[in-house]
């Protein structure tokens, strides 16, 4: 529990709180894009190298730029007339602080029990690779058609429909 | 309180703010911005516990995040088109509007 | 004597690192490093912006800055010492927060770049198992910085720019990555410190770059192509074109952040070239055999200047491309080549040592090359060109 965890955890709180209470659109996608990069040095800490860099690559370099050209596609920039938090939000509010004092309640009480092994495990990429072919590969194959097929679906949905009939 | 607890307890929190996000807010890519927050925090309890954890595959724990970031990468995608797509038929993203079923 | 000239910023290191204790040496010896770093490029940096703009201006036909200086030499400093005197412009319905951090964001990334990069024999920052993924990661967070610029101006032209750069920066991302697979598909390994050492071997004197491979070759004008978009630069300068979007997404920007800018584009450039440089051109390796008492650091930034000055020289010779021209270009012909070449990376791997290879995988690629663009040539009817008012 050294001090790197600390700041690391409270750099990625702060973002998802940002990301979640601004008034501003657009601020909201940056501070999620600030928690994205607290959570993959996270990954750092955990020396889990590949999927930091992943994270960083995927996260920040293209999920956080297709929200920011949604919220741009949507006119999310301009902020709403009445309020940015819907009318049951105590309700949510509620279920979500249930949800963590349950989760946090069941990690402090069986913390005890879980095994910690202190060397992290040594993963090479080679073996990240050799991984992804040999035992793997039908899940690497699936990823493949799925994201095709999403991203073929996301372009479909989002296109302007032509007059008179679909495209 | 064990590093594993600390970890566990960063992402339960970051769970609860994404959920808490998707069910306030009241724009619809705000919701998908909780989400992603849920599975960005579901994701580093995966890698937290492949690093803290007994290991008897050293490798299973960041293939299942490195899975999950793909297909979370591709919801993503979908999500924000529908929510484009939303926007253009309904002229709003406001989500307690966009409370009928009719068209 | 040769040993140490190669070595000499590695001694230095060592040596300087040898006064602190030793529970601090590593954090020093990295701080040490990256202050070097942080110091090396910006200079670089000056003299790449002198060497543009004389060289721009002598393709030109003209003399470019010679007041300033024997040469110009000094024009930089001069440029230094405006940009850091001009009053810093903020508009009053920009957004403060965003619009101060983007410059910010846009260096850090983008020095983050050369942590891995080898520029020497063992002079890299940090030896990194997924080194390459790392400089991609980096590369990825420089668009963010590039939006935020243009839309925290509240300004129709920097936005129009930042979607644009944004656009151009993300397709061509897409072939910068596809055009380093073939790489690592033959060293098997993303770590830029073995792909170098794998092309540090001499066959009959002649080095085994992999540019002199056909499947090299092709990923290295591929990977120049998505180099020059990458960092904005002509033929690929619409996001700045200046005669169509003022400055793009930097117009908004005066004094130091602008400075910034600038120099977060030409250190972008110095990075993907050192980049490039690495991946296909052998890194610090020399070009000939009996060449390799130079020091292995000069050979790096020798190859480096070489790339900056054919960025400039494509600058100063080529027509800028038009955004959907660009975007064609990326999606429908370089990236299905950038595939192409991946199949045959493989043949010629699985095809075994000899002259059947060379063979195979050259006319592979140039028939694909050709047929692809002689395709295009034949939809686009191309004709005798016809003026509708300068009769």
């Amino acid at each position: 529990m050294n001090l790197v965890f600390y700041l690391l955890a409270a750099l990625t709180v702060a973002g998802g709180l940002a990301a979640m209470l601004l008034k501003n659109t657009v601020h909201c996608a940056l501070a999620l894009t600030v928690a994205f990069a607290g959570l993959a040095l996270l990954y750092l800490d955990l020396d889990a190298q590949f999927a930091g860099f992943a994270q960083l690559l995927i996260y920040v370099g293209a999920v956080a730029i297709l929200v920011v050209f949604a919220i741009l596609l949507t006119k999310g920039s301009e902020t709403p007339k009445d309020g940015v938090f819907s009318r049951t939000w105590l309700a949510g509010l509620a279920v979500a602080a249930a949800v963590f004092a349950v989760l946090a309640w069941s990690i402090l009480q069986s913390v005890s029990r879980l095994t910690q092994a202190a060397k992290a495990p040594a993963v090479t990429v080679q073996q990240i690779g050799v991984a992804l072919i040999s035992r793997y590969v039908l899940p690497l194959e699936i990823v493949a058609v799925l994201l095709t097929v999403a991203l073929i679906g996301a372009v479909i949905v989002a296109m302007h429909e032509k007059e008179g009939g679909a495209q | 309180m064990t590093p594993l607890a600390g970890f566990l307890l960063v992402a339960a929190l970051l769970f609860s703010i994404g959920l808490a996000g998707a069910l306030t807010r009241r724009n619809a890519i705000l919701v998908l911005i909780g989400i992603e927050l849920m599975l960005n925090a579901a994701n580093l309890n995966l890698i937290a516990f492949w690093r803290y954890g007994p290991h008897p595959e050293a490798l299973t724990g960041m293939m299942f995040a490195t899975f999950s970031i793909a297909v979370a990468a591709a919801e993503a995608a979908v999500g924000l088109g529908l929510v484009i797509s939303i926007h253009r038929h309904a002229h709003t993203t406001d989500l307690d509007l966009m409370n009928r079923m009719k068209g | 004597m040769i040993e140490t000239s190669d070595q000499i910023f590695v001694l230095l290191l060592h040596w300087l690192v040898s006064f602190l204790p030793a529970p601090w040496q590593p954090v020093a010896s990295a701080v040490l490093c990256a202050a070097a770093i942080v110091c090396l490029f910006p200079a670089l940096f000056a003299l790449a912006v002198w060497l543009e703009r004389k060289g721009l201006g002598r393709m030109q036909n003209r003399l470019g800055p010679n007041r300033v200086g024997p040469f110009g030499l000094l024009q930089p400093i001069a440029d230094g010492i405006k940009s850091l005197t001009k009053e810093d412009i903020v508009p009053l319905s920009a957004d403060a927060a965003v619009h101060f951090l983007a410059p910010v964001v846009l260096v850090v990334t983008v020095f983050m770049g050369f942590a891995v990069l080898p520029m020497g024999r063992n002079m890299v920052l940090v030896d990194l198992d997924a080194g390459l993924l790392f400089y991609f990661a980096m590369g990825a967070s420089t668009e963010l910085a590039v939006f935020m610029a243009g839309w925290s101006s509240r300004n129709k032209y920097s936005l129009l720019g930042a979607m644009r750069a944004v656009a151009q920066m993300i397709s061509y991302e897409v072939v910068l990555l596809l055009s380093s697979v073939v790489v690592v598909m033959i060293t098997g390994s993303l770590s830029l410190t073995r792909i170098v050492e794998a092309q540090n071997h001499y066959t009959w004197g002649l080095p085994h770059w992999y540019i002199f491979t056909p499947w090299g070759l092709a990923g290295f004008v591929m990977y120049a192509i998505a180099a020059t978009a990458e960092t904005n630069r002509s033929p690929f300068d619409l996001p700045e074109g200046e005669s169509e979007l003022v400055a793009g997404y930097h117009t908004e920007y005066s004094g130091f952040k602008f400075a910034l800018f600038f120099l977060g584009e030409y250190v972008a450039m110095f990075s993907i070239s050192g980049l490039g440089t690495t991946l296909f051109l052998g890194g610090w390796s020399a070009p000939f055999s009996f060449l390799t008492w130079v020091p292995s650091w000069i050979w790096f930034f020798s190859k480096l200047m070489l790339s900056i000055f054919v960025f400039i020289w494509l600058r100063g010779t080529l027509p800028r491309l038009r955004q959907d021209q660009l975007m064609n270009f990326a999606w429908k012909f370089v990236l299905p080549m950038c595939l192409l070449n991946l199949l045959v990376t493989g043949l010629w791997r699985f095809l075994g040592d000899g002259w059947l290879r060379w063979v195979v995988c050259s006319a592979i690629l140039l028939l694909a090359y050709v047929g692809i663009a002689l395709g295009e040539q034949r939809k686009k009817h191309i004709g005798p060109r016809s003026y509708r008012y300068a009769e």
